[in-house]
């Protein structure tokens, strides 16, 4: 089966073409965080790349979070109509199972720290397993202090990556046995997505375009904003 | 070729789609309003709005094409809002339209929010006269322009500070009528005395040309508003009723002389209302009876077509279509994105 990937929780925006024979082709871009005006070309693009008609495609698997709400929304729109009008279910898979997998040949705790903003990470704990990683803590908000105190109580080798983690990096040195992973798997990636999903394909753990439900952990400001507004009506 | 266009407008508190063909027949227009998850809060909640969005627009798309009685298959073009509003719902229907064009292999159309505010009268009255002076007045805008041929656009004048919509919120919250300000304020009127008290109408005289030029047809609510806030804060015992009637009967009243003046202005043989405020009795009443007596057609949409909805966006994107061609897939969202003026 052909799936088709959309990554746009981080910084970045992607998407890649891929099957049982892998990915395809893919588009990467992570300029300015203008992610709606990348992604519909990068679409257009992968597939001309890899050769196929969007009509072949038989899933469209998505990044749901946690990430930057607005960047993430542009993702997950163009996905669910995208397999609504195609008709084909979708495959929902969180931002940071994506920063992890590229990273599961390492025998240590795998730990993505996405940038959250506000001085806060997007993190969870994940551990190499046959085939592939499993997630020992689940995905939480939380401040860079926060997270190096769980990882010093922990006492144990661990691999960060992330932008979240580069961007506090100040917080982890001095932890015993924490490795800091490079710019390469600073973001959520899609040819990972595609890879992942192509497995979750396999086992049929799909979703109908408008069963999925996002992953945003933070419950929206209540602040009534006049003058943005004022852009409307 | 585009007959049949498919609307998406998500730029504020509304997820709705609508297939429209030839820019006349509405063939479905199916609106969400999110007006419930915001009152709570008074006012537009962006997050809130951006997130709503993203929940209902497969199945308000889905109801939009059952109730069209069509196949995606068959959409000649996809149209969409791309501002100006709230830019994280902008983006969730510019990418959803996007979407669409790439699945359907169809043209994408970049539409104005305040373009299709106006199509929505030639949507249930065809038969254009032209020039026409729109008044176009919402909860983001208050602005006269005339319209000399199908895009083709001149400002006459535009609120110096709040949009009368806007003007109706806030004062609407003052008085504890909940929110959208709009209707509530509309209603309470019906038992209420306009002319109870004599509330300011800014830039209204006589005589228009004692006006300079660039305030001639412009607007001013904010002190209007400071009035009716000082004024209930003086007498708390004020009827509610009375004060509402007089503060909606003072910007009816600047609303409709200056479209008169800019009537009378221009020689326009039609006048078109359009926008959230458009809803208004008073207005709509007022409006009809200006037309009249100057003698000019009336285009004043149904109260659907005033508030957002897709139908208008998809009119639009037609006109636009014809005119321009397709929009670039890499078009983005603008908040700001302005009415494209010839002046
Ligand atoms: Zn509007």
């Amino acid at each position: 089966m052909l799936i088709l990937g959309i990554e746009s929780a981080g910084a970045q925006v992607g998407c890649a073409v891929g099957g049982h024979e892998g990915v395809l082709a893919s588009a990467h871009a992570g300029r300015g965080r203008r992610h709606a005006e990348a992604l519909a070309p990068q679409i257009d693009f992968v597939c001309h790349q890899a050769g196929i008609e969007l009509s072949e495609v038989g899933a469209v698997a998505i990044d749901v979070g946690p990430g930057l709400f607005t960047g993430l929304r542009v993702g997950i729109a163009t996905a669910v109509v995208l397999a609504q009008a195609l008709g084909v279910p979708v495959i929902p898979v969180p931002s940071l199972d994506l920063m992890a997998f590229p990273a599961r040949w390492t025998t240590r705790l795998i730990v993505p720290a996405l940038d959250a903003r506000r001085d806060e990470l997007f993190s969870a704990l994940f551990r190499k397993v046959p085939g592939g990683i499993q997630r020992v803590r689940e995905a939480n908000v939380c401040t860079p202090e926060e997270l190096s105190a769980e990882l010093e109580a922990l006492d144990e080798p661990a691999l960060l990556l992330g932008d979240g983690a580069l961007r506090h990096a100040e917080a982890f040195t001095g932890l015993r046995g924490i490795e800091m992973a490079e710019q390469g798997l600073a973001s959520p990636s899609a040819r990972a997505l595609v890879q992942l999903a192509h497995a979750r394909a396999m086992r049929e753990e799909f979703v109908q375009p408008w069963e999925l439900e996002p992953i945003y952990l933070r419950q929206p400001d209540a602040q009534i904003n006049w003058s943005s507004r004022a852009g409307g009506g | 070729m585009g007959d049949l266009v498919l609307g998406i407008e998500t730029s504020c508190d509304e997820t709705a789609v609508a297939v429209v063909e030839r820019a006349t027949v509405v063939r479905s227009s199916v609106v969400s309003s999110q007006i419930d998850q915001h009152a709570q809060f008074g006012g537009v909640v962006p997050e809130v709005a951006g997130r709503a969005h993203v929940q209902e627009l497969v199945p308000v798309l889905a109801e939009a094409l059952a109730t069209a009685g069509i196949e995606g298959s068959e959409v000649e073009a996809v149209a969409a809002t791309t501002g100006p509003g709230l830019v994280g719902s902008l983006l969730v229907g510019v990418s959803a339209a996007k979407a669409l064009s790439l699945a359907w292999g169809v043209p994408f159309v970049s539409v104005n929010h305040l373009e299709a505010h106006l199509y929505a009268s030639f949507l249930e009255e065809p038969d254009l006269k032209m020039p026409l002076v729109v008044l176009l007045v919402s909860g983001g805008h208050t602005m006269l322009v005339l319209m000399d041929g199908h895009g083709r656009y001149r400002m006459l004048g535009s609120t110096l500070d709040d949009a009368a919509g806007e003007a109706y919120d806030k004062v609407a919250r003052y008085l504890g009528l909940g929110y959208p300000g709009g209707p509530a304020i509309d209603a309470l009127s019906a038992d209420g005395d306009p002319e109870a008290f004599d509330y300011p109408r800014a830039l209204v005289q006589e005589n228009p040309d004692t006006l300079p030029d660039d305030r001639r047809f412009a607007f001013s609510f904010s002190g209007l508003k400071t009035a009716v806030v000082n004024h209930v804060r003086a007498e708390p015992d004020v009827s509610t009723a009375d004060v509402a009637a007089s503060f909606q009967a003072a910007v009816v009243d600047a609303l409709i002389t200056k479209t008169g003046w800019a009537i009378e202005a221009t020689g326009a043989v039609g006048a078109c209302l359009g926008g959230g405020v458009a809803a208004n009795s008073l207005l709509r009443e007022r409006f009809a009876i200006l037309c009249e007596e100057s003698g000019v057609r009336a285009f004043v949409p149904s109260r659907a077509m005033c508030t957002d909805n897709a139908a208008m966006v998809a009119a639009a994107g037609w006109w636009r279509l014809k005119s321009d061609g397709p929009s670039p897939l890499d078009t983005g969202a603008d908040p700001n994105l302005p009415l494209p003026l010839l002046n």
